[in-house]
């Protein structure tokens, strides 16, 4: 577990470092995913047997409570209600049809091209 | 009377409002009861559990008087915790590799047209509602991860802080919708759904496509890495267009 621990951490901190040091635009942490991911793959193994079971073990438990991790910034937002509530309107209009119009374009791209493909 | 109950709440009061574990206290005590929420009522789309997690702990905040960056002080164990969390979708990635492979060109496709939708749909619904050249470029990066998302807000001109807000309310619509809005196009493809989810609504979009199932967790987080890089080097080029 810990040395499963110390290579999710290591990842990421290899990712911030190549960021800084190339003046990537990107997070470190998206980087770092990249990194673990080259790892497994050079690892090698078939499916699930592929990822080391504390390894696995410990993204499950993560990523199976990923809306817990957006709680602080979430509540942040009481920061900012003066400056979202001057433009309320005109915010909620565009976030809610922008949105609902990037959903259904992705979504319909990717099921047109599946299909024309099979 | 509780003064005279407890002689020393107030002493005590102090010294707790003040000590990270209370307020990480609340934050994973709000959390267990929103997912409690969120589990009796099926899992419903519209009962959000970041939503009522927070809402819960904005009002204890409003009502003991304390400061967002004492509540952080606390909370930012969990905050800090996004990190190892993205690195660990590397996970996903990999178990449902053969499946991501072979749908290569859909994802690169639908990244195109999702992120390029997301752009400019945002920017030209709030140039169409009067919306200032600060909010235009504010809104214009909603769609990915909040620290790209900032970044970019300040190269176009915009107020960072403003676009960390509305990246948070653009993933809790998406997460939202995500559902409801499928069934509606009659999309059934774990794969596609995922993809919306990330490309359009980031790390939030892509927790709601963790409750589908592991595939729409997958392709979520490949949407919102994928849309982070994509939207950091297209838009600035984009940037003449929008007016900006």
């Amino acid at each position: 577990m810990t040395v499963a621990l110390a290579g999710i951490f290591l990842c990421q901190l290899l990712g911030e470092l190549i960021c800084r040091l190339f003046a990537l635009p990107l997070p470190g942490p998206v980087v770092g995913m990249g990194l673990l991911f080259a790892y497994l793959l050079a690892r090698g193994g078939q499916g699930q047997k592929a990822v080391p079971k504390p390894l696995g073990a410990i993204a499950d438990q993560l990523l199976g409570h990923l809306s817990l991790l957006f709680v602080p910034a979430t509540v942040g937002m009481m920061r900012y209600f003066d400056i979202l509530s001057a433009n309320a309107l005109l915010l909620t209009v565009t976030l809610l049809a922008s949105t609902a119009l990037t959903l259904a374009a992705t979504a319909l791209t990717f099921r047109l091209l599946t299909r024309a493909k099979s | 009377m509780i003064e005279h109950l407890l002689p020393h709440g107030a002493e005590a009061w102090v010294y707790l409002a003040h000590t990270p574990l209370l307020w990480l206290t609340l934050t994973l005590v709000a959390y267990v009861v929103a997912d409690r929420i969120s589990i009796a009522a099926g899992r419903h789309p519209a009962v959000n559990l970041v939503v009522i997690a927070a809402a819960m702990i904005i009002l204890a905040l409003t009502l003991t008087g304390t400061s967002y960056e004492t509540y952080f002080e606390g909370a930012q164990f969990i905050h800090f915790l996004l990190g190892p969390a993205t690195v660990a979708l590397a996970i996903p990635l990999y178990r449902h590799w053969e499946r991501v492979r072979a749908s290569a060109l859909p994802i690169l496709a639908s990244l195109t047209v999702g992120a390029l939708v997301g752009i400019f749909s945002a920017a030209l619904i709030a140039r169409a509602l009067k919306g200032s050249d600060l909010i235009v470029a504010s809104l214009a990066p909603k769609s990915v991860t909040s620290p790209i998302a900032m970044g970019l807000s300040e190269k176009l001109g915009g107020a960072p802080f403003l676009t960390t807000a509305l990246v948070i309310v653009t993933g809790v619509a998406g997460a939202m919708m995500l559902s409801p809005l499928m069934r509606l196009l009659r999309i059934k493809d774990s794969a596609a759904i995922g993809m919306a989810a990330g490309v359009a609504s980031h790390g939030i979009g892509t927790a709601r496509a963790f409750h589908i199932d592991s595939v729409a967790g997958a392709f979520g987080g490949i949407g919102m890495g994928l849309n982070g890089a994509f939207t950091s080097l297209v838009l600035p080029i984009l940037r003449p267009l929008l007016g900006l």
